[in-house]
């Protein structure tokens, strides 16, 4: 009969046999080529000969490097060395163990004629009959160790020509892959013997419970599924009932549940090991005592069939009693089983007595939803994409479900305290609140070369460098990295316009959006002021549940590189409270459902966050240019009476003055003394975000509707953004616009900012810009200099590229885009995070400052 | 960009011949930058005024230098209006000839005393307007300033950094535009060339017979060089002076001067001892870490790297590493430290970059932390963060702290009420409030911590800076409790 061989999809093959046995033929009929790790052509790789014994040390260090590093990645790796000798198998035990991948071991016992005459067969191989004598025999001494006690999984011995040739190997899946389930899932946590409340849990989730001749049937009519997370029994009341029901669920497949620490130490009690009776295990063990001696032996099974962890729904859901780690899901060894019922420990105890645990949850980074239980909490608290849902229901707390996908809690309250806590769940409270894990974020979430996959554009590079610099922004002068869910990108200007007198027009902006197949745009009015995002919550406690920020702050102001825009917090505090009063009186908590916002706004005038720059670059520029052209332009004057030649100097430097004077008159323009909180204007144009909505794809009539709106309750503070919505087909629309933009700069205004009308829009090659600036011709010269518009100036300036400018806003425009979705979906810090410190790190690649 | 020289030397006209340029007539010449023009506004037997007006190009300047990190790269700048080393470069091209001391026709007049007034618009000179008296009186000058406001529509901007100058004197010509060749650079304080070897045989060329003696050569030599320090050295040095104590006013950047700003503030108040408050802070560090037989140190926050460099030929320890958020200062860390000529038996010194709202795998490897002059740079809602990252996270068998005390601060008379020892501070605590922090802190994560004076203690206010050195209580000891 032909033999199959069953081994673990993830495993570490390690062929053992003596030279010429079959190995590498072996090998390469059963595995891929990539698979196979021959200690030969590692030999090979660093001494250019397969036979060079010498290197066998330096050809070792090859193949456990590559092994290692496929291991890690999750590949099935196969050993093709001779392995006869136990040290040589014990290293590569060893390796799998290490990367928690089961180590499998297939013998092939040939008789030692076989493997001399094909030796001889091969001109390398031309060695004596001793050496494969040698292997041989070495090989069957070692075969009783090699299948009790060096620590392989399995141990399979193929004797003879004929078996090695016809047997057949079948790859199985870990028994923890239940990636084909998709759920949806209902997942419980901790019973103890709480059989009650589990029953009023169930049909609270929708489930039909019923009792048959001493046979549960659970079952959902939309097909749900249940899985629990372990220590079903011990401490409560009724833990044989919580047995029958689950086991029965199991049997029926309406369930799932990974074993408990509780469970396992129950187990070992009924296989009559010895165990330390405590922790409720004698309420367990009397509970059974009232039971057949069939349903203790049935228990017994049951118990032990339970395995360490799931995986459900291709890898989204894993299941773990106290908790996985990332590198362990998916994978098998008595190290992670012990992980999954105990968790981690750090070797230090408390002052109840306890063992500290490890929080495992704060460095967690993976995609993988984590659901566990073990440590009861009063609530649970997402922890980067990891939640406990352990409440404590036998210590008179509650029995907690979490739905999933819904991520929805649903929780019945214990009947009574069924047993008292080691120490109270209230100093687990207070513990769980000061250790909230929500604000510690790790330097590898955010240093180094990262690519970064968002939604809208796939693998944005940040460079080391940019990083580099990032941090010290950020961690120096940044907001608490809660309040900054977002950062605004750049904005690209408008094309060269070659009209005369102008660098940029609305035109050229027409002609983009149009060539990028767009039909409507929104022109808004571009305030002078600073870039300022708002985030306002209802109220403190909002700031605390939403953002998790518990200082008592109902929000912030800061600016485009995330620094706090107020040094006064006062000032900050008295700001927040009138844009949410604002927000009240528009009544938009009610229109939008929501408890806080994101918005994005320009806050005036400039001279409030710019004024070091007025002093030391603007006003002083202008100083200089008027004294010095005025003084040139009264001696040329005067030389003029007598100096013919100087006529044409004389005239171009009254003009140079001219244009000075101009320059003083814009900057100007966007300055006044702000002494308290009415001297300031906020001009919001987006309204970015909102409870479980992303408004970057809601179009920009939506936005500006509403933020009339927020204008119309508090004009003293809020300015409105006058817009115009053009129909790029109409020319009369579009000249119309130029026309309004025209008047607002001659006026000046700094210019306007054209959208495409749904916000985030995509052209014939993907994401386009979500604006382009078009800035009037005076304003400009606070960019370009007091006298760029001097014709010969213009032209010069003409010939600039705004190629490295527009890949950049779209890169930080997808970035920040991602880190709202990131917090609007409720996902952990560090992906909202990644992404804002993306944005900041991109603003420090060098871009022509002027564009 | 505008120069004018009046003589009232009979015949006043006569100042053409010097200058090479007549009196009747534009002269135009093209330089790099733009260009340059000479007219006479007023031209009679009784006086004459003769105007360098230069007419730099303002676009053609930022284009220039596009691509590198040349400081004049800025889209808006004072460069084209103001008298700089670009008006230096005028005078040396345009009047050449009598700096070279000849005169084709009026030799005589060369080194004759003439009276003369120059007049210089837009002077750009950031430090105080006396610097200008006591850059031009010792040589002789009559000096008049004119100042400027930044914008008379905000009076309350204040005062430009320009000036128009006046100086009158009886001298010979080419001894005025001597000095304004080599003065008005330092004024600026900012060049547009780069500075290579022959800028110090100019500077020593030109100042060849006054330079010596002025009571300010220090500091025209280290502002003619614009603050590089190697050059001043070696033109100081070839002014055959006694090594001039090289005073430290200004120093590359400006964290720098901000920190030499606090030590010579809180160096005021030292008693004759004169040992330097942050040498006190170091001591007082090592001493704490020898008392915990610390092996492995962590400085959080090392910025340049003093505290490292005090410790690195300590015995006692075998790595010394230090971190900080900026680059900038780990490159002067790293120059001033030089970790890879570390001898053998010294401490092994690291140096990289992190930020302390970070959790840091790194921080975990050493058995101390230091945090010296640190805290108070941090935004106060943030020092949450740090704790956790410090005491949770990194967890080191002793963490040390230093702060400034503010009690101490109404000793310093340079300190109004309320404002703190340096820009950056973004608090300072009272000797009370840093015990309840770290009070707290030791309590939350299982440390002891004591406190000591760092400084000499005034009765009422304590000592100018505070430590506190948290320790981790034997685990084996808590493991047998």
């Amino acid at each position: 009969m032909e033999r199959t061989i069953k081994i673990p999809e993830l495993s570490l093959v390690v062929l053992v046999g003596a030279s010429g046995s079959g190995k590498s033929s072996f090998a390469r009929k059963h595995f891929k080529d990539t698979e196979i790790l021959s200690s030969d052509y590692c030999r090979a790789l660093v001494s250019d000969s397969e036979n060079n014994q010498a290197c066998t040390k330096e050809a070792f260090g090859v193949l456990n490097y590559i092994a290692s590093t496929r291991l890690r990645l999750g590949k099935l790796t196969v050993i093709d060395a001779t392995s006869v000798k136990p040290e040589d198998r014990k290293r590569l035990v060893k390796l799998a163990r290490d990367h928690y991948v089961l180590p499998v071991a297939i013998v092939l016992d040939m008789p030692w004629q076989v493997c001399h005459d094909r030796n001889n067969e091969r001109p390398d191989r031309q060695f004596g009959k001793h050496v494969v004598m040698n292997h041989t025999s070495a090989l069957r001494r070692g075969l009783h160790s090699l299948r009790k006690s060096e620590g392989f999984t399995n141990t399979h011995i193929l004797k003879g020509v004929e078996e090695v040739d016809t047997v057949k190997i079948e790859r199985q899946t870990l028994w923890s892959d239940k990636k084909h389930e998709h759920g949806p899932f209902d997942i419980i946590g901790d019973i103890h013997g709480c059989f009650d409340e589990t029953q009023i849990l169930l049909e609270k989730l929708g489930y039909k419970v019923s009792k048959i001749d001493n046979r549960y049937s659970v079952k959902h009519p939309s097909g749900r599924k249940i899985i629990f997370v372990g220590d079903l029994v011990d401490r409560g009341p009724k833990t044989p009932d919580v047995i029958r029901l689950v086991k029965h669920a199991i049997e029926d497949e309406q369930a799932f549940c990974v074993v408990g620490n509780h469970d396992d130490k129950l187990k070992r009690a009924l296989m009559g090991k010895k165990v330390k009776i405590a922790h409720g295990l004698q309420e367990s063990l009397d509970q059974l005592e009232q039971e057949c001696e069939s349903f203790r032996e049935e228990t017994k099974q049951f118990l032990g069939s339970l395995i360490s962890h799931y995986v459900f729904d291709d890898g989204g859901l894993a299941i773990a009693h106290a908790g996985i780690k990332e590198e362990f899901i998916g994978r098998g060894a008595p190290s992670i089983k012990q992980f999954c019922m105990y968790g981690e420990t750090t070797g230090e105890i408390d002052e109840f007595g306890l063992p500290v645990r490890y929080p495992w949850a704060e460095d967690y980074r993976g995609d993988t939803v984590i659901v566990y239980g073990h440590t009861p909490i009063p609530e649970p608290e997402w922890v980067n994409n990891t939640i406990n849902i352990d409440t404590g229901c036998v210590f008179g707390g509650q029995l907690t479900a979490l739905r999933y996908p819904e991520k929805e809690l649903v929780s019945v309250p214990a009947k009574k305290v069924y047993a008292d806590p080691i120490k109270p769940l209230e100093t687990k409270a207070l513990r769980s609140s000061e250790r909230s894990t929500y604000d510690l974020l790790d330097l590898s979430d955010v240093t180094g070369k990262r690519i970064l996959n968002t939604t809208l554009r796939k693998s944005i590079t940040v460079h080391e460098e940019n990083s580099a610099a990032a941090l010290e922004i950020m961690s120096r002068f940044a907001v608490d990295p809660r309040w900054l869910v977002y950062l605004s990108p750049t904005m690209s200007p408008t094309e060269t316009s070659l009209k005369e007198g102008h660098l940029e027009h609305p035109d050229e902006a027409f002609k983009y959006f149009k060539s990028q197949g767009i039909k409507q745009v929104i022109c808004e009015e571009k305030h002078m002021g600073s870039r300022a995002i708002v985030v306002a919550c209802k109220d403190a406690k909002t700031a605390a549940k939403r953002f998790h920020v518990t200082d008592g702050l109902a929000g912030v102001c800061y600016t485009r590189t995330g620094r706090s825009f107020f040094n006064d917090p006062k000032l900050e505090k008295q700001f927040i409270a009138r844009v949410c009063k604002a927000v009240t009186n528009a009544d938009l908590w009610k229109k939008l459902d929501t408890d806080w916002l994101v918005l994005d706004c320009e806050l005036m005038p400039w001279s409030a966050k710019a004024q070091s720059l007025l002093e030391q670059q603007y006003a002083p520029v202008a100083v200089a240019a008027e004294t010095s052209l005025s003084e040139a332009s009264k001696l040329l004057a005067k030389a003029s009476k007598r100096v013919s030649d100087v006529d044409a100097l004389k005239d171009d430097f009254k003009g140079r003055l001219k244009l000075a004077q101009k320059y003083r008159t814009v900057y100007q323009h966007y300055c006044w003394p702000v002494k308290n909180i009415k001297d300031y204007a906020l001009a919001p144009f987006h309204i970015l975000a909102h409870e479980k909505n992303l408004n970057m794809d809601k179009d920009h009539k939506w936005h500006m509707d509403l933020i009339e709106q927020l204008c119309d309750v508090d004009p003293e503070l809020f300015q409105k953004t006058k817009y115009k919505i053009v129909g790029l087909d109409d020319d009369t629309a579009c000249a119309k616009a130029s026309e309004w933009w025209e008047k607002m700069t001659a006026k000046g205004g700094e210019g306007m900012v054209v959208k495409p009308m749904e916000f985030t829009a995509y052209g014939k090659k993907g994401l386009i810009q979500p604006g382009i600036k078009c800035r009037g011709p005076e304003y400009l010269r606070i960019i370009y200099g007091p006298e760029y518009t001097r014709p010969e100036n213009l032209d010069r300036l003409r010939s600039r590229g705004l190629g490295k400018k527009r890949s950049l806003a779209l890169r930080e425009y997808a970035l920040g885009y991602e880190a709202l979705k990131h917090f609007v979906e409720g996902n952990p810090l560090h992906k909202v995070h990644e992404c804002v410190f993306g944005v900041l790190a991109l603003e420090s690649e060098p871009v022509d400052p002027r564009l | 960009m505008l120069l004018t020289i009046t003589t009232t030397h009979n015949p006043a006209t006569d100042i053409g011949y010097l200058l090479h340029k007549s009196p009747d007539k534009l002269h135009t010449k093209k330089l790099p930058f733009g260009q340059a023009h000479v007219f006479y506004p007023e031209a009679t037997e009784e006086k004459c005024t003769a105007a360098l007006m230069l007419d730099v190009d303002p676009i053609g300047l930022v284009r220039k230098n596009r691509g590198t990190a040349f400081p004049l790269d800025q889209y808006v700048n004072d460069r084209p209006y103001v008298a700089s080393s670009f008006m230096s470069v005028a005078i040396n091209r345009v009047f050449g000839t009598l700096l070279s001391g000849t005169s084709k026709h009026r030799q005589e007049l060369v080194d004759q005393d003439i009276p003369l007034e120059a007049k210089i618009y837009a002077l750009p000179c950031r430090a105080n307007e006396s610097f200008l008296k006591d850059l031009f009186e010792p040589l002789g000058y009559d000096v008049e300033t004119e100042s400027y406001a930044l914008d008379r529509e905000f009076p309350e901007w204040g005062d430009s950094p320009y000036f128009t100058l006046t100086l009158k004197k009886s001298c010979p010509l080419r001894e005025l535009l001597i000095h304004l060749y080599v003065l008005i650079p330092v004024l600026d304080n900012k060049k547009h060339y780069f500075i290579g070897d022959d800028e110090v045989e100019k500077l020593l060329q030109y100042g060849e017979g006054w330079l010596k003696g002025h009571p300010q050569k220090e500091k025209i030599a280290h502002r003619y060089f614009r603050n590089l320090r190697s050059f001043s050295r070696i033109a100081l040095d070839r002014l055959k002076d006694d090594n001039p104590a090289i005073d430290n006013e200004e120093e590359s950047s400006g964290q720098v001067k901000a920190d030499s700003q606090e030590e010579v503030l809180e160096d005021s108040i030292q008693t004759e001892k004169r040992i330097s408050l942050h040498k006190q802070r170091h001591k007082a560090v090592i001493h704490a870490l020898k008392e915990h037989n610390i092996a492995t140190l962590l400085d959080l926050g090392c910025g340049e790297g003093k505290l490292l460099h005090f410790l690195r030929n300590e015995k006692s320890l075998s790595k010394i590493a230090g971190c900080d958020a900026s680059i900038r200062s780990l490159e002067i860390a790293f120059d001033r430290l030089k970790p890879d000529e570390q001898r053998r038996g010294d401490p092994v010194i690291e140096l990289f970059q992190s930020a302390l709202t970070y959790r840091d795998k790194r921080f975990r490897d050493y058995e101390a932390a230091t945090l010296v002059e640190v805290i108070e740079h941090i935004d106060e809602p943030r020092l949450g963060a740090l704790e956790r990252v410090v005491f949770e996270a990194a967890n080191p068998r002793v963490v040390i702290v230093t702060t400034p005390n503010s009690e101490y601060n109404a000793l310093f008379e340079t300190l109004s009420a309320g404002q703190f020892r340096h820009a950056d501070h973004r608090f300072e605590w009272t000797r009370a409030e840093f015990t309840e922090w770290a009070n707290r802190v030791a309590d939350n994560h299982g440390y002891e911590v004591s406190f000591h004076p760092i400084g000499d203690a005034d009765k009422k206010y304590g000592a100018p800076s505070q430590m506190a050195v948290f320790v981790k209580p034997d685990i084996e000891e808590k493991k047998a409790v």
